[in-house]
């Protein structure tokens, strides 16, 4: 296996990530990319507490991600890669690595952003964004879990 | 302290209103507590929640799961603010206690109320 999953989630490890898909999943590893919880040691131990010792969490920031990310993909266990916006997703994306389809699980209001589906909000910039991940050829759907049915992006940008 | 403590439940969905119902319907207090609900919020929108809410006053934060975005919040806003304590896996049987035992600074209200929390989880014989 290798990273089955990766997502767009501003709540980055919660319970849709760790029980909604990591137990279907079986998942044995989460990396949070995330440049400011790599940065903290009390945070880190936060995302932690929320997820059973079974499964590891690696923490990374999208540097550091985008050097060890043929690394996780060569993992025999099941990953699940998050990480907050998509700019994070889009620079991994886009650099030579074999991110084929990408989960919009989370993005939630902010000044600027409309409605598109009941948990994804985006500015026309941000869905301009993930309509040219789609033409590279990377399948963007919204999935907050796994019951429910994946929405293309057409769909709601 | 001249303020008694108060309580704010931070859970997913409608959880947190089902408990101030039962609180309320059970000991007749309706003032000790203040849902709030995750829907719809990013870390942000929930931090805004959470700090209208506790309103720069005494409080015991609630939360639902010993993880996630309830959680994360919550702890950012209580290390800022040394009258603010956390408690996780909230449940009836510690809110109940809690509206009786609010003279307690909020770090020793907290950690009563994961005790009598605690103390209510059990498997009875059928």
């Amino acid at each position: 296996m290798s990273i089955a999953l990766y997502r767009i989630d501003d709540r980055l490890i919660h319970g849709q990530v760790v029980v909604g898909w990591g137990q279907p999943l079986h998942v044995g590893f989460i990396v949070l990319v995330d440049d400011t919880v790599r940065g903290s040691a009390w945070e880190q131990d936060l995302y932690r507490m929320g997820v059973p010792p079974e499964i590891e969490v690696v923490f990374a920031s999208t540097a550091e991600a985008a050097v060890r990310l043929p690394v996780w993909e060569r993992d025999p266990r099941v990953g699940i890669l998050v990480a907050g916006d998509i700019d994070t997703l889009a620079a991994l994306s886009g650099n030579g690595h074999r991110v084929r389809r990408i989960n919009i699980g989370g993005l939630h209001h902010r000044p600027g952003r409309s409605e598109r589906l009941r948990y994804v909000y985006l500015t026309d910039d941000e869905a301009a964004q993930l309509r040219a991940l789609a033409a590279r050829g990377i399948e963007v759907t919204a999935q907050d879990v796994p019951t429910a049915a994946p929405v293309p992006l057409r769909a709601f940008t | 302290m001249s303020e008694p403590l108060h309580g704010v439940i931070v859970t997913h969905a409608a959880v947190a209103q089902a408990l101030l119902a039962a609180v309320a319907a059970i000991t007749g207090v309706h003032d000790a507590l203040i849902p709030v609900s995750n829907d719809g919020c990013d870390s942000g929108a929930l931090a805004a929640r959470l700090t209208q809410a506790i309103a720069g006053r005494p409080a015991v934060l609630f939360v639902d799961l010993p993880g996630g975005s309830c959680l994360t919040t919550s702890v950012r806003l209580a290390r800022a603010n040394a009258d603010v304590a956390v408690v996780t896996g909230v449940n009836l049987a510690m809110l109940l206690d809690f509206v009786f035992h609010r003279d307690l600074a909020p770090a020793a209200a907290a950690t009563r109320a994961a005790e009598a929390g605690s103390r209510a989880i059990r498997t009875p014989a059928a």
